[in-house]
């Protein structure tokens, strides 16, 4: 990994305004990512976790400038893309990419997969002609393990993986510096799932390929990531190196988490304590006083309550927002 | 073939069928409706090719032949309306009037329908709101009473019923690419374009306005027999085409007039006009079947 990051990210806050009444009145303000900083290497993966609804994908999104920020910076290569116009945002999009879950759904059904491929291609080389992009946009499929002569096919002829491999293919035609992967492999097969994974670790060691990558799926993230973040309600609960997350979870949360993995071993699986959490996610239009987890946190007390635990750094490159990660 | 011998013949690229072939090849095998896109296309050309068809010019009176019955000998294949003149080739002028005002009102509804729907659900807040608006002000007009009003404005001229039909056709248009386009514009390609830096109207007119064009095209197919409807109703209460003119419409309506004596002026175009609007609603309903064929 390199020196500087290049990607930082300080206390960034995604709200949606959820109509009530008519005329505005009665609107109620979701807070879906509440106040999260983290700074990502140049080469680097990092995992997002947590529930469905806990502001993962919105997070992403949003570090991509797709979503309108409510507060905090985006800071690319030094550079605040909040402070951008339009146009200057536009042309940092070619070294920034997306992956989406739902393969098919990603891909425009009235395009061959050439034009798919080609589109970032068309947009930020346009001086590029018809040929050279054809020949770019071949050797991309062969890199991300499509036949070349598959060009002209449009996506409801492919399968669901080969479906993702146009949309990676799309995101590193022109060679980006960062993807966020939006749960790339959750809609897949098992079996195409590790090959999806692979593939993009691949291109992430070929090129150097900086990964968010946003998944619930914990056995994944463990292959995949560097660094792990887990997410409660728009909020961090946990980031730490792979390696602390999982043999030294803090936060409860995580604790939950991790134990709800399955093991491959039956005998081990059948043998051990899980922790289940009590309840589901309360709502984020709604969110529990102090502690967002405490609702549900076998651990809570008064405190929890009360205040509001702070993200608190336990051990290099180990922070926790809880305040009983002690115990 | 299998992945080996697909790897083995690396050069030849494989042609992808899309979506537009596949509407077309099940269209194809629709029998009902392809026999009904041939009558269309049939009573389109001959309405077309009117004045080299009959012997008859449309306006020519024939004083010896008042309300006669059809005459194929002489030409007079769906007989004389009242001033003598030949039924077939009035049916026939009629027809291309009939038509060119459905070919307006497909052509606005395409052009403006297409382009504000799309734009107002694309661009969403104030600006859609307010050309939803303008639309429901068109809408809240009574169609009868403005055609009234431009006939009083700028005296009688059958252009007047193009520009009617033409304001009020690509209304329903605009709300339907709108409705489309909301839903379009939450979808995954449509955000990987903008991520992919896009620009907003390439995104427009690559990525939504060709997903749009299925609902579109039935639409249209369905919209035409409707404005042709409209056309004949609005003849009929004498605000369209004037004399020597003929649309469908008026013909109907003066075949009305002589129903007991002479009923072949009234049954020769109303069948022509009823054949070409069921021919056109099953060309509607092939091309739904198409081009959705989940919907069936």
């Amino acid at each position: 990994m390199s020196a500087g990051p290049i990607l930082e990210v300080e206390d960034l806050r995604v709200h949606f305004r959820i109509g009530g009444g008519m005329f505005g009145r009665g609107d109620r303000i979701l807070k879906a990512v509440d106040g999260v900083s983290f700074r990502l290497g140049a080469g680097e993966t990092l995992g997002l976790v947590g529930e469905s609804g806990c502001g993962k994908s919105t997070l992403g999104r949003a570090v991509l400038r797709l979503l309108p920020l409510a507060k905090g910076r985006v800071l690319w290569l030094g550079q605040d893309l909040g402070a951008l116009d339009t146009e200057a945002l536009r042309r940092q999009r070619r070294s920034m990419q997306i992956v989406f879950q739902d393969p098919l759904a990603a891909l425009n059904p009235r395009m061959t997969a050439g034009e798919i491929i080609a589109e970032p291609l068309r947009t930020f080389e346009p001086e590029q002609g018809a040929a050279a992009t054809r020949e770019r946009v071949k050797a991309m499929m062969g890199k991300v393990g499509l036949l070349p002569q598959q060009i002209n096919r449009y996506p409801h002829e492919f399968s669901g993986g080969q479906c993702q491999r146009i949309g990676i293919a799309r995101a590193m035609i022109t060679r980006p510096k960062l993807i966020v992967c939006d749960e790339p492999v959750s809609a897949l097969d098992v079996s195409i799932q590790a090959q999806i994974v692979n593939l993009l670790m691949e291109l992430q060691a070929e090129y150097g390929l900086a990964l968010i990558f946003i998944s619930h799926n914990l056995a994944i993230v463990r292959h995949v990531s560097h660094r792990i973040m887990v997410l409660y309600l728009g909020r961090v609960a946990e980031l730490a190196t792979r390696e602390q997350l999982y043999r030294n979870p803090r936060h409860p949360y995580t604790q939950a988490l991790i134990s709800a993995v399955p093991l491959p071993d039956p005998d081990l699986e059948r043998g051990r304590r899980r922790l289940v959490l009590k309840g589901d996610l309360p709502s984020p239009l709604d969110p529990p006083s102090g502690c967002a987890f405490r609702t549900r946190c076998p651990k809570a007390t008064a405190i929890c309550a009360r205040e509001t635990p702070p993200l608190l750094p336990i051990a290099a490159g180990h922070e926790v927002a809880c305040h009983h990660w002690n115990e | 073939m299998t992945e080996a011998a697909l790897r083995a013949t690396p050069t030849t690229e494989f042609e992808g069928r899309s979506l537009w072939a596949d509407a077309r090849r099940r269209f194809a095998r629709n029998r009902a409706a392809m026999a009904s896109l041939v009558i269309v296309l049939l009573v389109t050309v001959a309405c077309i090719l009117a004045p080299w068809i009959s012997p008859h010019p449309y306006d020519a009176v024939d004083w010896d032949r008042m309300l006669a019955p059809p005459d194929w000998q002489a030409g007079y294949y769906f007989g004389t309306d009242a001033n003598g003149r030949d039924l077939f080739v009035r049916t026939l002028y009629g027809g291309q009037v009939s038509l060119s005002i459905a070919a307006v009102a497909t052509l606005v509804s395409l052009a403006i329908g297409v382009i504000w729907g799309a734009v107002a659900g694309f661009v969403g807040g104030r600006i859609d709101a307010a050309m939803m608006r303008i639309v429901d002000i068109l809408y809240a007009l009574p169609f009868v009473f403005f055609v009234i009003l431009l006939t009083v404005i700028f005296t009688r001229n059958f252009l007047l019923m193009y520009v009617a039909i033409g304001a009020v056709s690509w209304l329903d248009m605009a709300r339907i690419v709108r409705g489309q386009t909301l839903s379009l514009k939450r979808k995954e390609f449509v955000e990987a374009a903008e991520a992919g830096g896009v620009s907003r109207f390439n995104i427009l007119r690559r990525h939504i306005i060709p997903n749009t064009l299925g609902p579109v095209v039935i639409y249209m197919t369905l919209t035409i027999p409707q404005v042709i409807l409209i056309e004949s109703f609005v003849s009929f209460l004498g605000l369209g085409v004037q004399e020597p003119s003929a649309s469908w419409g008026t013909m109907i309506n003066e075949g009305a007039n002589v129903m007991e004596i002479a009923p072949w002026a009234l049954l020769y175009p109303a069948t022509v006009l009823v054949a070409t609007l069921i021919a056109l609603n099953f060309v509607g309903d092939g091309l739904r079947d198409a081009l959705d064929p989940k919907d069936r």
